[in-house]
């Protein structure tokens, strides 16, 4: 096996427009990079690993995510009075509310906010809802210089590449790949992969940005309805550096974000690093109820497909999400494939059920990257029946016609032959000798793809039916 | 008690003898077992792609079959999660309600039917690891999930422990899965190969003779990829464990 620190970083899917992303394609390259690929599978199962052991820490843990769950379904009920209240109390509080009904508006919104306050840079914590909207692509068309200050996101921006899990986007990267991004973009030293030198340059070269950018932006993690507070979590302390340097802080978050109360703050505090990391906690907690003094403070409540999927009651449970990532790392398929095989901003279990919600025909094919195995369900801190919706998205693609064509013909063609004892039996066993071909036949197998990597199972001299017939109907007739 | 005995198609067709082995044994404790002539497949390929209208007519014959026994049973905890939790491309008649409420997997119609306390016609003196099928474990709950903080719980270590010999061992990770998934195995066959080479390895390391599974489905593409990698490690069916047929 190539040494990983040489072998050279896998990219990720192809996107061609509005074509069905091939995400098989692009995991087949992850795995050919086989030293990235079992790095990746390591890492991300030792998250899950310090995951379980956090969990058996806590008795109460199943308990907790029934009550996540319930706050979840209660505010999702009452969704628009929840909103209403935080925009309420956060206008008191000095803050000004937006509101966006998609990704265009949000972007614009801020375009304007930034052109008012004259403001040409913007650092930027870590926001999955920004890479939703392609946020930095529109801000930079518009002059304003952009800088993420999350270390992970910070990676990636400098490689031009999305980010590949929420929690950790540049997971698949080995600190030689870090290292030449670097030694490219930050003038760092040629062949130096030191994880504290390259901390230092990102740190270095990412402070002077903070100290003097014209407006800072977070994401939120929380919105607090009774108190019309903003919860942050980060591990660097970039959000905190990135909301209160710049006299300008803008908060961009989906509406689905928000919980009635305080109180209820703990519950989800609880499980979100546990889940995320196997960390107790996260480092900062920041809680951001107004502008700082003499500053200004901006929140972007941003829909973008969200009430549409709130009104379908099959989907509706997706929205419970609070970004953790547990789904990721405990997916056998998202560990050998790379995030960035998904060629979407939500990768994995929560991706494959998100992403053909923006657009089923370009994402078409995610659903079909899971075993079904239910791993995700399971390992959900707010106990969103991943797998359930994985399943009934493969339902809503064959009846939208957008399965593939391969598909629908073998589905099509075993349907009937399943349907009918008499084709069944012909098919299999026209004298014992087409059980030669069986095994192709039982793998649904057209493309030979079984027998690539794995031995076709041996046929055997009868089928289980023709043993029976054999052995109990004599055994029945002599009984007669 | 009038039993109705499925054989899943794959079973059928690759698999014949833990279908005997699963007959032999339910006959061996006094059960009354039926297999009609009928049967086919229970549907699985389709829904799981997507095409539960062209799982009905395959799910009405299931039901055609089985709706007469007062217990449907198969060696197969992925089968049975599909007849149970799936069967929803037909009308929901008292015969659909039936057969979905009164089919079981052989382990859990052992377990919990008919509480099967003893095979004393049964050895096994091996090393052995368990292989949870996805759809037993966490759709039947066969067996306590790692993901969920709950107390260990297992039905086909209970009944295997029954077994004369038999050593067990641990994966280092024991119910993470191996990649077969149905046609997932064919349409995405580069994750999954890899997913079943990695689930072999680690059952290498673990020092097993003998893989034993509920399920021959995830069996037979582990089997094809330890032969493919050249590692020797046998897999069998608990139903061959439980008759004694392997001792
Ligand atoms: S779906 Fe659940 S496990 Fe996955 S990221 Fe969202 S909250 Fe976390």
């Amino acid at each position: 096996m190539i040494n990983l620190q040489d072998e050279a970083q896998p990219k990720g899917a192809k996107i061609r427009g509005n074509k069905p992303v091939d995400q098989l394609e692009a995991a087949n390259r992850f795995i050919a990079a086989s030293a990235h690929q079992k790095m990746h599978d390591q890492r991300l199962w030792d998250l899950r690993k310090k995951r379980d052991a956090q969990m058996h820490l806590i008795p109460e843990w199943e308990e907790l995510r029934d009550l996540a769950s319930e706050i979840k379904n209660h505010t999702l009920d009452f969704l628009a009075d929840y909103l209403e209240e935080f925009e309420r109390n956060a206008t008191a509080n000095g803050v000004h509310v937006h509101w966006a009904k998609d990704a265009q508006e949000s972007n614009q919104i801020i375009s304007d906010i930034l052109k008012q306050h004259d403001a040409k840079t913007l650092v930027k914590s870590k926001s999955m809802l920004g890479e939703e909207c392609c946020l930095r692509q529109h801000l930079e068309q518009d002059g304003v210089k952009v800088i993420e200050t999350d270390l992970g996101e910070r990676i990636q921006q400098l490689d031009h590449e999305d980010p590949s899990h929420v929690v950790v986007p540049a997971v698949h990267k080995t600190r030689t790949d870090v290292s030449k991004v670097f030694e490219k973009t930050l003038n760092a030293q040629k062949g130096n992969n030191d994880v504290h030198y390259l901390a230092e340059v990102q740190r270095e070269t990412t402070r002077p940005y903070i100290l003097n950018a014209d407006a800072g932006m977070t994401g939120g993690n929380f919105l607090v309805a009774e108190t019309g507070a903003v919860v942050v979590c980060t591990n660097e302390g970039n959000a905190d550096l990135s909301a209160n340097t710049p006299p300008l802080h803008i908060v961009t978050v989906g509406i689905e974000k928000i919980i009635p109360k305080m109180e209820h703050l703990a519950v989800f505090i609880r499980l979100l690093s546990r889940s995320a990391l196997g960390s107790p906690i996260t480092q900062y907690t920041s809680y951001f109820r107004g502008p700082r003094k003499d500053g200004e403070m901006h929140v972007v409540l941003v829909d973008n497909g969200r009430s549409t999927r709130l009104a379908n009651k099959t989907f509706k449970p997706g929205l419970k999400c609070i970004r953790c990532g547990a789904c990721m790392n405990t997916c056998p398929v998202f560990r050998r494939s790379g995030g960035l095989s998904y060629g979407s901003v939500y990768a994995g279990p929560i991706g494959l059920i998100l992403s053909p919600g923006y657009n089923t025909h370009k994402y078409r094919n995610l659903p079909f990257a899971s075993t079904l195995n239910g791993s995700c369900t399971n390992v959900c801190p707010v106990k969103i029946n991943l797998h359930e919706q994985i399943f009934a998205w493969r339902e809503t693609l064959a009846k939208d016609n957008e399965l593939s064509l391969s598909k629908r013909v073998i589905m099509k063609t075993l349907g009937q032959l399943f349907a009918s004892p008499r084709m069944y039996r012909t098919a299999i066993q026209t004298g014992d000798r087409a059980l030669k071909y069986l095994p192709h036949f039982m793998v649904y197998n057209r493309l030979n793809s079984w027998g690539r990597q794995r031995d076709i199972p041996s046929t055997p001299k009868e089928t289980f039916h023709s043993w029976y017939a054999k052995n109990y109907q004599k055994k029945e007739k002599r009984d007669e | 008690m009038e039993v109705g005995l499925f054989i899943p198609c794959y079973m059928d067709a690759l698999e014949p003898e833990v279908g005997i082995s699963t007959l032999k044994l339910l006959e061996r404790l006094g059960v009354d077992v039926t297999y009609p002539f009928d049967q086919t497949c229970c549907g699985q390929p389709m829904t799981n792609t997507g095409c539960h209208k062209e799982a009905a007519a395959t799910e009405a014959l299931f039901v055609k079959n089985f709706s007469r026994f007062d217990y449907i049973v198969m060696p197969s905890g992925s089968c049975t999660n599909q007849v149970r939790h799936h069967f929803d491309a037909i009308d929901q008649t008292d015969d659909v309600q039936h057969v979905r409420k009164n089919t079981y997997d052989l382990v859990e119609f052992l377990h919990d039917i008919l509480k099967v306390e003893t095979f004393p016609w049964a050895r096994f003196p091996h090393k052995v690891a368990i292989h949870y099928n996805c759809n037993a474990l966490r759709g039947l709950r066969h067996a306590s999930m790692s993901e969920r903080r709950e107390s260990f719980f297992s039905k086909p270590k209970n009944l295997l422990e029954k077994v004369k010999g038999i050593e067990f061992v641990e994966l280092e990770r024991p119910d993470e899965c191996c990649g077969f998934g149905g046609t997932f195995s064919v349409f995405e066959e580069g994750v999954s190969a890899k997913m079943g080479q990695d689930k072999v390895m680690d059952q290498q390391r673990s020092g097993a003779e003998y893989i034993i599974s509920a399920d021959s489905s995830c069996l037979m593409h582990q089997k094809g990829c330890a032969q493919r990698m050249g590692v020797n490690l046998q897999y069998a069916h608990i139903a061959q464990i439980l008759n004694g047929d392997l001792s």
